[in-house]
């Protein structure tokens, strides 16, 4: 009854985008790697011509820069499209997908405040979890914003006393 | 003139505190803002701090009324991850508890929808027969909620054979009892008329947003974890999914009610269709990679996802939980409708959400009403449908 995970979906990708490379993790968990000048055309055409829905997307911090995963699920067949793009740290910027995408509206805004990447195109791209008091130039999520966070622990105590 | 009901950031009632500033014009609701993070916890980044193995404990307090369907699509995350499989019999006790999960959530629903337009007759009945559920979950599990069945590689607790018995006779009350709500949301003409035709989410916006679940299936938008990425034991039952074309919170409510019946059906089949053997697989260790996890949780899709760098901790650990894609298609769906209609319109997509705590009514800036206002004008509303069928 289920209908299988198709190679010809995969063909089209390699067709129409040459710089994407493919990884199947699993008969339905495929990850893209694309650069990221392609991410807004790519995720155009799996939500525009595929029919995909934007599960959510995830952003990771490493040495070299912010990767953004962009998890897209085909649910006539049940696969997960992953689109994998690395955004450099000197230069954290990469298209919103919010213009044609109202589900990318939220996740966009999240991975802004907690990693500091800016979408740009977004129409309102305001801090969505943490308080209207949260410095804007502190994110959370990043390695190193442990470190950070210890040592403005520090002068606080340093002011109590 | 334009003014502004704020509604929230919190009441007991909810577990999610969200934060609605309702513009309207008169009676009717313009546009909505939302606000949220009052509840942010950090959970994504405790994660990344605790051993695989702590990771169910910390990701099941997430949500207390669906609080099997986050470890349930973490484990399933690092077993894809890992490529593992679960033995049989435990993925016959995940589906179990996945289903009398969906089971008591879509009660609660319904009672609470009943309370908001003050029918609190079906609150308590409801609630009634959604207890022996719970005292089952702690015949089995220990625990009323927060059951920690969920392990990498299988099941923590088995289901006794004894328990076979009890589990099957409650099912038999409860299929009873959906029948009788069933009826009595179905033929009452004066819930139809508070749930008819309200706050309608097409279903071009449903996909535009990427709502899930009831949320979904109610405006035609036939996905479900279930069917179209079958795990553990859903692909070796017989069942169907519902599916409504309106729209509209009646939708909606069918969709829950419905979903009951074949939730029913599917612990049935499996109680009697449950190998023996053991119940876990033994995990040594997380090779490096990344694993997606889904699972149908009673308001939509969960999903986790987890890279693992071959330590004993996650290196990432994304959590989307269903709200977080259904709450924004609120503001399209509350649009065009009464104030009154919105209490139970943005608790539709099921955040727990609706009689607020402070309601204020602001006139060039001066408060003018407080209190339990959305809830008293839901009920009024109801009141006067009641009255004019009366006559």
């Amino acid at each position: 009854m289920k209908k299988e995970y198709s190679q010809a979906v995969l063909d089209e990708i390699g067709a129409k985008f040459p710089r994407a490379s493919v990884k199947i993790h699993a008969p339905r968990r495929t990850y893209v790697s694309v650069p990221r000048d392609d991410v807004y055309e790519f995720a155009k055409f799996l939500f525009e011509e595929k029919k995909c829905r934007l599960s959510i997307a995830t952003g990771i911090d490493k040495r070299d820069g912010i990767e953004i995963l962009y998890h897209f699920s085909h649910d006539p067949s049940g696969t997960y499209y992953n689109i994998k793009t690395l955004v450099p740290k000197d230069d954290l910027k990469i298209r919103s997908l919010a213009d044609f995408l109202p589900a990318a509206n939220w996740i966009e805004r999240e991975i802004h405040e907690l990693l500091g990447v800016d979408f740009t195109g977004h129409p309102n791209l305001v801090p969505l979890l943490t308080a209207e008091t949260w410095p804007a130039d502190l994110y959370p999520l990043r390695r190193d914003y442990a470190d950070e966070h210890k040592e403005l622990k520090i002068e606080k105590t340093k002011e109590d006393h | 003139m334009k003014r502004i009901v704020p509604i929230g950031p919190y009441h007991p009632l909810q577990e999610e505190p969200e934060f609605f500033k309702l513009i309207v014009e008169g009676e009717k609701v313009v546009d909505l803002e939302i606000n949220i993070g009052y509840n942010h916890r950090g959970h994504e980044f405790i994660a990344q701090k605790m051993t695989y193995d702590q990771v169910p404990f910390l990701v099941e307090r997430i949500c207390g009324i669906c609080s099997d369907s986050h470890p349930y699509a973490y484990v399933m995350a690092v077993e894809d991850a890992a490529h593992i499989e679960a033995p049989p019999r435990a993925q016959y006790i995940r589906t179990i508890i996945g289903e009398l999960e969906r089971i008591h959530s879509h009660y609660l629903w319904v009672g609470l929808a009943g309370h908001f337009i003050g029918y609190n007759t079906v609150w308590m009945w409801v609630w009634r027969y959604r207890e022996p559920l719970l005292d089952i979950f702690e015949l089995i599990m220990g625990n009323r909620n927060h059951y920690a069945i969920n392990k990498i590689g299988g099941a923590r607790r088995d289901i006794l054979p004894e328990h076979y018995g009890t589990i099957e006779k409650y099912l038999d009350l409860v299929e009873k009892k959906t029948t009788m709500f069933t009826k009595a949301v179905l033929d009452d003409p004066v819930i139809r008329a508070r749930l008819e035709n309200v706050g309608i989410l097409t279903k071009e916006d449903a996909i535009g947003f990427g709502v899930l679940g009831p949320t979904a299936r109610g405006s035609g938008y036939a996905i479900d974890v279930r069917k179209d990425d079958p795990y553990d034991a859903y692909d070796k039952v017989d069942w169907d999914m519902i599916v409504f074309d309106e729209g509209d919170i009646l939708a909606k409510a069918k969709v829950r009610l419905l979903e009951c019946y074949e939730s029913i059906k599917i612990v049935r089949q499996c109680l009697r269709d449950m190998p023996d053997g053991p119940i876990e697989t033994r995990v040594d260790e997380i090779p490096p990679g990344e694993g997606i996890g889904r699972h149908e949780a009673p308001r939509g899709e969960v999903f986790h996802y987890v890279r693992s760098d071959g330590s004993n901790m996650p290196a990432r650990h994304k959590i989307r939980a269903p709200s977080f894609m259904n709450i924004p298609s609120n503001v399209v769906a509350v649009r065009g409708y009464s104030i009154a209609d919105a209490a139970l319109v943005l608790a539709a997509v099921d955040p727990c959400y609706c009689c607020t705590e402070r309601t204020v009514v602001l006139e060039n800036g001066k408060k003018k009403l407080t209190g339990h206002d959305l809830l008293r004008l839901s009920r009024q509303k109801t009141e006067a449908i009641r009255r004019r069928y009366r006559r």
